[in-house]
């Protein structure tokens, strides 16, 4: 059995986690005094050597996307952080925050550092006021302790750190839309290249990093990289925040080795809801293609998910037992995309409208098995032909649960409609609601 | 009906906080809610003056948002989470027996001005499935028992504290306020983190391991 390993999470259960005091007690802050006894470049190296990669959904090696940066050109360099949490499943970066906003803040002045920018931005979902609050006070109590301002602790570096709230848009979770939607304009993709190394936000050489992924960086400055990467599989190093959701007896966040099992998980969790048995799961968001009972035993690693058919995504464990409608749950997602489609590419904007409008007819039982395949082929049209990966994650749970699921599909058009009753997936079915 | 003095100093302070002054125009839209409760045309012209742009550019970008509000919303907008994994855990059925209880439907309001509803999309708490927010704060692991309780206790004028937010729960506006970046002291309050958020640290420490 694979061993949780709360670092992240270590100090969670204290009250007063989210303070300046509470985060200090636990040893915070000291890793940006180690940094600031490196250079730079040496704090890249690193971060490099540690094996970090973002846990926003993509993976990209952080280390490799802070060298990027080109140094010594007199341009400004910006920090910013991706808070901005929706990828239905998605629930770790917010509670991160909520409980413990100082890690990100102390994650951000020594990225900001290694990368020489001076001005960073937090981009925060908007739907959030709570979280916003938390980080709002903590980013007031870090300039007020001189570790953000002018010449933090003596150290000649300077960092200003602005927090920046959304208002409702998916799409800025995707880098570019979010820099587009930091300028002032609808939050819309960019055509890459460049790429925002060379022309961020305002056009200058920029990083856009996760949440989780700038949190980890103080435990690697303190504990090395050679501690990091004793955790982990041999290409996706370190630990990362699972979020088990759904049909689970406990639901929640567990801290463990990339690598681990949804078996694994699920055991510790107490297995799926009592009486039921496990149908379908995301490995990462409902952009992941879905998983069934078959793929209990992937390593939960960047390689293994990718080599079962999917992606590791954001490590959204979304559980559905057998009494949830897989055609149900497909229109339900499909029906975010098209709501969440910026426009902007006509594959994506005309796409997943057409999308919803069959996998409507095939829920409501109107359909024949020729659907099917004007359906996949409506999907191949529209995967890959867009500037970002939304529609791709919008035409990743038709095809995942027609080859799983097909039966299930037919099963509708056979019996003119939805065998399924919704109230036995709710979760107060016992309660008489 | 204008801005007063005042308004228009705590927009400069906004725009001040950016390298280029159009970054501004997300929390002057916020701070335009947190005085009108929504997006005014007023609010658009002022904004559009304030940054050197024309009116349809601020509009261009306040509709492109779903947290701008075209039309007034209730004092207290309550947002039910229809995202498959909420939908199918309890959001449909939550959804449902809330607007018969209301007369309402999505993005309609109450005729006292008390309520209005929303259908959201995932707002990261699907561990604490299914969720409601209102005025954006966390209602955990509802049921539409609760959330009959949850509106009928906002319209008596005795609106119970969020499950993972301060101790009382705030308007609409004041709200907006906070996410325009003004805040509102009360950043200390509430838990730091609910069951589900710690569910594997205490695993873990029960592992034996740290």
């Amino acid at each position: 059995m694979t061993q949780l390993t709360p670092v992240l999470s270590e100090h969670w259960d204290e009250a007063d986690s989210f303070t300046l005091a509470g985060y200090k007690r636990s040893g915070g802050y000291t890793a940006l005094e180690k940094a600031f006894k490196s250079t730079p470049d040496e704090v890249i190296a690193l971060v490099k050597e540690s094996g970090l990669r973002g846990r926003g959904g993509a993976g990209f090696p952080t280390g490799n996307k802070w060298s990027f940066i080109p140094q010594g050109d007199n341009k400004a360099h910006y920090l910013v952080v991706n808070a901005d949490e929706s990828e239905p499943g998605t629930c770790k970066d917010i509670p991160l925050l909520m409980a413990d906003p100082h890690v990100l803040i102390e994650g951000m002045i020594i990225a900001s550092y290694a990368i020489r920018a001076n001005h960073s931005f937090i981009y925060l979902r908007g739907e959030v006021v709570h979280v916003f609050r938390r980080v709002q006070k903590a980013i007031e109590d870090a300039y007020a302790a001189g570790l953000l301002g002018k010449n933090i602790l003596g150290s000649g570096f300077d960092l200003d750190l602005t927090l920046h709230a959304g208002a409702g848009a998916y799409i800025c979770g995707e880098e570019t839309a979010l820099l587009d939607s930091l300028e002032g304009f609808r939050g819309q993709p960019r055509l890459r290249p460049p790429f925002p190394a060379i022309a961020g936000l305002y056009a200058m050489p920029t990083v856009v990093n996760n949440v989780e992924s700038i949190a980890s960086v103080p435990a690697i400055i303190n504990n090395g990289a050679t501690w990091f990467q004793s955790m982990g599989t041999e290409k996706s190093k370190g630990f990362t925040l699972y979020s088990l959701s759904g049909h689970v007896m406990r639901p929640g966040q567990f801290e463990a080795p990339l690598g681990i099992t949804l078996r694994e998980i699920l055991e510790l969790a107490g297995g799926v809801r009592a009486g039921h048995q496990l149908k379908f799961w995301t490995p990462g968001g409902s952009s992941t293609p879905m998983f069934t009972a078959d793929q209990l035993d992937v390593a939960l690693d960047y390689e293994d998910v990718a080599a079962a058919g999917s992606m590791l995504g954001t490590k959204a464990l979304q559980i559905f037992d057998e009494t949830t409608c897989v055609v149900r749950a497909v229109l339900r997602w499909v029906e975010f995309y098209k709501h969440e489609s910026c426009g902007k590419c006509t594959p994506c904007r005309e796409g997943t409208y057409w999308l919803v409008q069959m996998l409507k007819d095939l829920e409501a039982g109107n359909g024949t098995e020729a659907d099917l395949e004007k359906l996949l082929d409506l999907c191949d049209n529209i995967a890959g032909r867009s500037f970002c990966a939304l529609a791709d994650g919008a035409v990743a749970p038709i095809i995942s649960s027609l080859k799983y699921f097909r039966a299930e599909y037919l099963l509708h058009f056979s019996e003119g409609g939805c065998p399924f009753d919704p109230v036995a997936s709710t979760l107060f079915e016992t309660a008489g609601a | 009906m204008s801005f007063t003095v005042e308004e228009f100093a705590t927009m400069d302070s906004i725009i001040a906080r950016y390298p280029k002054s159009r970054s501004a125009i997300m929390p002057l839209l916020h701070f335009v809610q947190s005085i009108d409760g929504y997006i005014t045309k007023l609010g658009i012209e002022t904004i559009a003056t304030k940054l050197d742009l024309a009116a349809a550019e601020v509009t261009a970008v306040s509709t492109f948002y779903t947290q701008y509000k075209s039309e007034p919303v209730g004092e207290y907008h309550v947002g039910i989470c229809t995202n498959t994994l909420c939908a199918v855990m309890g959001g449909d059925a939550i959804y449902e027996s809330i607007c018969d209880h209301l007369g309402i439907k999505k993005d309609q309001t109450t005729s006292d001005g008390k309520v209005s509803l929303e259908r959201i999309e995932c707002n990261a708490a699907c561990d604490y499935a299914p969720v409601v927010m209102v005025n954006w704060e966390f209602y955990d692991n509802q049921t539409p028992a609760s959330v009959t309780e949850l509106v009928d206790n906002i319209r008596m004028g005795n609106p119970p504290a969020p499950t993972r937010g301060p101790n009382s729960l705030r308007t609409w506006k004041q709200n907006s306020a906070v996410l325009a970046g003004f805040s509102d002291g009360l950043a200390e309050e509430g838990v730091q983190a609910g069951a589900p958020t710690l569910l594997g640290l205490e695993i873990a420490k029960s592992q034996g391991k740290k």
